[in-house]
């Protein structure tokens, strides 16, 4: 079988559709759009002040189309279903009340939400469209004071702690995703941790597009009190449609003195076939604020899925003795293109940030490296490690580095390091000669090439994430 | 066990390998010589399945099978193992991680159950006494920055792990100081029964100090030019390769190839 075969016949197998029946709005978006959305969701005067501040800025702002190293037609804003949630009671008492072809999806997707069947450990919000259809273990962490529900929810049932922190890292008028996102966001997690607790149990929030006209705008929440610990993981998946979605998120995580988020993405997004028809437009806005002294903001990201990554999770290192980590893989293949990496602001004193990106590029695919490491004047004796990595398989495809490196202090210290390999046919070989199949080699490789970066998934996602590469990339050598 | 018949084979539309023919039962252990670029390490890459080299006439029979239209992964997993002159480092990879993963691949294909890790850091620590090998090689980076003869002794430790039917040695002595030598040649020996066959690819002698081979063929121009037992190397080692070669010029010159 031909390279060009054996990738034709790969499967993505989130790729199918739940025939749902669905609460829509119509396309466009003005401000009566955000007056409906306000209204579908029954939500406060404050918040549509929040959405339309947003909006009234959004329209003064244009489309990052120069900087990134990107290529995609015009999207058309007008020509998106900005809300759209399939029908179910308005009120739930229970999980079981959630309508069974969500539960039938969910569970197709490895996310089994009925109480028998949940996931040991780990406590999911999962997101519909535009809607959360349900949270597992929440009265098992309410006991521990943990607060993780619906976005929804939270604006009902915490409004003083979501208008406390809600646009407090990323401010509406951010960027121009960032603020399309403010204006219209529909749902997504929020997650409170009190000073002091350690989450007894992972949080997570499954993200599932199904509407092939509707955009997804999510928003995360997560707060951790003084000396609380929390670790949070996202999964993404949509079915294979011939046109593009758009999806732009904002996520925000807050940790004050001492405190810990860990927070790890495995992104599998339909990333379009190889011509490059259809897949999701991903453009994501992800900021952690090290509010506190000795506190700590870890991302982790395996970015498999998307026709377009862009997106940089960033740590403001505000709190004397902070840390920020980012650790990546981006995979790209076929036509995929993806603009990825992180953003570390020193602020505070004795702050440091690592920087592990290992970008892997297949077919015709683009990944590029984009970081910014800053050094704000106050920032003493501030720490910065960077490292970047890229691999590429073929000769049709590219990676890129941009850093971007500002100091500011001259007591603190930088370091960058970069390399490029390709997978070798000697290297295939001597594997193919111990017995190991082409494919496998190649999944040996990689996984090899990102074991930095796997180190600091939890166990779980870690095993998922191998098994991932593995799966996206069967067939690209050869 | 392996039968080579008129073997022509190149890489990038030259010729190297021009007629070779040969006959390997088990239990035996054949040394192949010859000047640089004689073609002993084509040879032994043809039979490992190397995707550069081309064979463009002849045939090479493993038990009674076309060897040539077999995978390279599908010969190893049938029992053909080449220990390569530059073993090759997989960052990342932990020694034992991909040793476990070949291990299996071929009990898979055996139709025996697989080990988890547990069971084969027991069957490694026991194979890797072979080579002298300490615990610590088996969490480093395949090869990773190994010294030179320490990737060698790797490459013997992965021939006790898989114990191959047919093991092709390329220059497994080159590189290697006396002490190493004589680890790695103790090695093979310990691993070699009447029921596996193996060819050492060589240039020097040395080598067939501690490997003693059956039989020794002497390859020059890509054919084999001289054929005996064991003191044809110590010839070799006394005369230098270049009476062979004139003599093979000259043959050359008027005889057809087979």
């Amino acid at each position: 079988m031909s390279t060009a075969e054996l990738l034709s016949k790969q499967e993505y197998k989130y790729g199918f559709v739940t025939d749902i029946e669905s609460d829509v709005i119509p396309r466009g978006l003005t401000e009566d759009t955000i007056r409906l959305i306000v209204a579908k969701k029954n939500e406060p005067e404050w918040m549509l002040e929040f959405r339309l501040k947003a909006f009234r800025h959004w329209l003064t702002m244009t489309e990052p189309k120069h900087w990134p190293n990107l290529i995609y037609p015009q999207i058309d804003y007008q020509d998106i279903i900005y809300y759209s949630a399939p029908k179910q009671k308005a009120t739930k008492q229970s999980l079981d009340e959630v309508d069974p072809e969500l539960l039938r999806t969910f569970e197709k997707l490895g996310i089994p939400l009925t109480e028998q069947k949940q996931l040991a450990g780990v406590a999911v919000d999962a997101v519909f469209d535009s809607i959360s259809v349900a949270t597992t273990y929440k009265e098992k962490l309410k006991k521990h004071g943990v607060i993780f529900c619906s976005f929804t929810e939270a604006i009902r049932d915490y409004p003083e702690l979501v208008k406390k922190y809600l646009g407090s890292v990323v401010p509406t008028n951010d960027n121009f995703f960032a603020a399309l996102n403010s204006a219209v966001f529909s749902d997504g997690s929020f997650c409170f941790i009190p000073k002091g607790v350690h989450c007894p149990m992972e949080l997570s929030t499954y993200f599932r597009i199904n509407n092939s006209e509707s955009g997804q705008f999510e928003r995360t929440l997560i707060v951790a009190e003084e000396g609380s610990y929390v670790s949070y993981l996202e999964g993404c998946t949509a079915p294979k449609f011939d046109k593009n979605q758009l999806h732009a998120a904002v996520v925000e995580l807050i940790a004050l003195d001492d405190a810990q988020i860990k927070y790890s993405t495995v992104q599998n997004w339909y990333a379009g076939d190889e011509e490059g028809r259809g897949g999701i437009y991903n453009f994501v806005t992800k900021r952690g604020k090290c509010a506190g002294k000795n506190s700590k903001i870890s991302w982790t990201q395996v970015e498999t899925g998307s026709a377009i990554t862009w997106k940089y999770p960033s740590c403001i290192l505000q709190g004397d003795n902070s840390i920020g980590e980012f650790y990546s893989v981006a995979l790209t293949n076929h036509a995929q293109q993806a603009d990825t990496g992180t953003k570390m602001i020193h602020l505070g004193k004795n702050t440091r940030s690592t920087i592990i990106s290992k970008g892997i590029a297949a077919g015709k695919s683009n990944n590029s490296y984009r970081g910014l490491v800053k050094v704000m004047p106050k920032a003493e004796g501030a720490r910065n490690y960077t490292q970047c990595d890229s691999m590429l398989i073929g000769s049709h495809c590219g990676a890129n580095t941009f850093p971007y490196i500002e100091v500011m202090n001259n007591t603190s210290s930088v370091e960058h390091e970069a390399s490029t390999s390709k997978i070798s046919e000697e290297q295939l070989f001597y594997l193919q000669q111990r017995g190991i199949s082409q494919e496998d080699a190649v999944s040996l490789i990689i996984n090899g090439f990102c074991k930095d970066v796997f180190l600091q998934l939890p166990m779980e996602f870690a095993v998922e994430a191998q098994r991932l590469l593995g799966l996206k990339l069967e067939g690209s050598v050869g | 066990m392996l039968e080579i018949r008129n073997l022509h084979a190149g890489i990038d539309g030259n010729e190297i390998l021009k007629g070779i023919n040969l006959t390997i039962n088990k239990g035996e252990i054949h040394a192949i010589m010859g000047p640089n670029g004689s073609g002993k390490s084509t040879l032994a890459k043809v039979l490992a399945g190397h995707p550069q080299y081309e064979v463009t006439a002849g045939e090479v029979l493993y038990e009674g099978r076309n060897l040539l239209e077999l995978s390279p992964d599908e010969r190893a997993r049938e029992g053909v193992f080449m220990a390569f002159q530059y073993p090759i480092e997989v960052p990342g990879v932990s020694n034992a991680q991909f040793l476990r993963l070949a291990y299996n691949e071929k009990r898979k294909h055996l139709g025996e159950e697989e080990l988890d890790p547990l069971e084969f850091k027991d069957l490694l620590k026991e194979r890797a006494k072979v080579v002298e090998m300490d615990a610590s090689f088996m969490i480093r980076s395949v090869n990773e920055g190994f010294s030179g003869g320490e990737k060698k002794r790797n490459e013997i430790l992965q021939m006790a792990v898989l114990e191959p039917k047919l093991s092709v040695l390329d220059e497994t002595d080159s590189g290697l100081d006396i002490d190493a030598l004589r680890v790695v040649a103790n090695g093979v020996n310990q691993l070699h029964t009447p029921n596996d066959a193996i060819i050492l690819v060589t240039h020097y002698q040395r080598l067939l100090n501690y490997i003693v081979p059956d039989f020794v063929h002497v390859l020059a121009g890509g054919r084999i030019a001289r054929e005996g037992g064991k003191e044809l190397a110590f010839e070799l080692e006394e005369k230098g390769y270049d009476w062979i070669k004139t003599a093979e010029n000259g043959k050359g010159a008027g005889a057809p190839a087979n």
